[in-house]
């Protein structure tokens, strides 16, 4: 599964994508973002306060309870402040 | 009716440059899902809303909304709705660069409320 980040998040992993196999028990949203945390200590800093991350998948925005299985591409960034 | 948001340039507002990071695929699909959502809502004749990104200078426009009804109301709330919802669903993120110093703008709290009252979710 690819994943994308945006923004400050891009900025504090010093990536803006990357590829991951993710294991069986990872399902939503959630789950990924503390797999990230556990597996990565940077992660687990750049994410901060958990809740305030946004996620799409596959292009739809979407909360944390949200399933990834299946998915092709996730992305995690800030709040967003267009407009 | 047409809204302009433009780069601020407020006297005392050091703002160099303010660059508009986004997600292109989302955004296109998310902007097209709200004008579809406020065509109908208020009964729009036509919308368009145009999105710049990347680096962009005070006095610039970073985005516009245009509406087109048969009365005010429903031009003045539709754009209006358009504008609530660009400010916090639309992939797009501010890094404002003053006195060389450059910081992301954080969401305001005030641009959620803006958008609960429309009772979208």
């Amino acid at each position: 599964m690819r994943i994308l980040y945006f923004a400050w998040l891009r900025e504090r992993l010093n990536k803006g994508e990357e590829e991951v196999n993710l294991p069986e028990q990872v399902r939503t949203v959630s789950d990924l973002l503390s797999w990230l945390a556990s597996t990565d200590e940077a992660a687990d800093l750049a994410f901060g306060d958990r809740r305030i991350i946004r996620a799409a998948v596959d292009e739809r925005l979407v909360g944390h309870d949200a399933s990834i299985s299946g998915a092709r591409t996730v992305a995690l960034f800030p709040p967003m402040t267009g407009g | 009716m047409t809204f302009t948001g433009l780069v601020r340039s407020l006297a005392g507002s050091e703002i160099e440059s303010m660059t508009l990071e986004h997600y292109p695929e989302l955004a296109e699909r998310q902007i097209g899902q709200i004008l579809d959502e406020a065509t109908t809502r208020f009964a729009l004749l036509d919308a368009v809303v145009i999105h710049r990104f990347g680096e962009l200078f005070p006095d610039e426009p970073i985005m516009q909304v245009m509406t087109l009804a048969l009365h005010r109301r429903e031009a003045f709330d539709g754009a209006e709705f358009l504008m609530d919802y660009l400010k916090t669903d639309a992939p797009f993120w501010k890094l404002e660069k003053t006195a060389g110093e450059s910081s992301w703008v954080a969401a305001k709290e005030s641009d959620d409320q803006a958008k609960r009252r429309w009772k979208l979710d």
